[in-house]
């Protein structure tokens, strides 16, 4: 199942569907990547929401594409982890680190102006 | 009484039948929100070794029962080429394939129990509990 993704302003939004299988993550992650260029997008937010489980194999290609991204010149936040799969992913060991996560898609918004166009203003 | 589900493990999709109806068991047998998403997340791990390490396998989900207590019971087997050193496997960042090491040693802090048994060349079964607190 391919996540769409939608363009907003100069951000790109992921919104995951449903659970997705290891080639799907891969999918989203070229596709991530390829259009961050394409439409010299700022940032990527990336919904969790609907996410079922984040195993080792998804976090790492979460952490992936937010380095690939942040390789590229942009941003990436991840939002809508829920506590029971936060709770499993401390369990298993698992960590984010070097990803901006959020609560939702509107902290996320918050965070992602805060990072780009505060950069935007410092680079003057 | 719930009849063994078998779920054949062939392809990354049958990874994500695997863990949701391994969830859909736990939900049944009365696990709680968080722990039907920590049963998932340990069968998407142990559904993902088979693929990785066996290509093929298969993963067995029931019920459990010990004296008063009741819970689920997941058996991952595969005739792949088996666990060298199963002490090794089960240790925190150990890996022989490109992962973070975090799969067997992040199942065995997931379940309650947890057994492996293989041998080189015939396969590996690793079988999982946990217990409805």
């Amino acid at each position: 199942m391919e996540v769409p993704i939608l363009k907003q302003g100069d951000y790109l939004i992921a919104t995951f569907q449903a659970a997705l299988t290891d080639e799907d993550l891969l999918q989203l992650q070229d596709a991530l990547v390829a259009r961050v260029g394409k439409f010299r997008s700022r940032g990527v937010i990336v919904d969790v929401t609907a996410m079922d489980v984040m195993d080792s194999f998804a976090a790492r290609t979460l952490r992936a594409l937010a380095h690939m991204v942040r390789l590229r010149g942009a941003e990436t936040v991840i939002v809508g982890i829920q506590p029971e799969v936060a709770f499993a992913m401390v369990q298993l060991g698992l960590t984010l680190e070097g990803v901006a996560t959020a609560l939702d898609l509107e902290e996320a918004l918050l965070l992602m102006n805060r990072r780009t166009k505060g950069a935007n203003i410092r680079g003057r | 009484m719930e009849d063994d589900i078998r779920v054949p493990i062939a392809s990354d999709a049958d990874i994500v039948i695997a863990r949701q109806q391994g969830r859909s068991l736990a939900e049944r047998l009365g696990f709680a929100a968080t722990d039907q998403t920590i049963i998932a997340t340990a069968i998407s791990e142990v559904a993902r070794n088979i693929i990785k390490f066996a290509k093929r396998g298969e993963v067995i989900l029931s019920p459990a029962t010990k004296s008063v207590s009741h819970g689920i019971m997941v058996i991952a087997r595969d005739q792949g080429p088996g666990i060298a050193d199963i002490h090794l496997a089960l240790q925190d960042g150990y890996t022989t394939g490109n992962g973070l090491g975090m799969g067997l040693p992040g199942c065995k802090r997931l379940m309650d129990e947890i057994e492996i048994k293989s041998e080189i060349g015939k396969g590996t079964m690793i079988m999982m509990k946990k217990w409805v607190l």
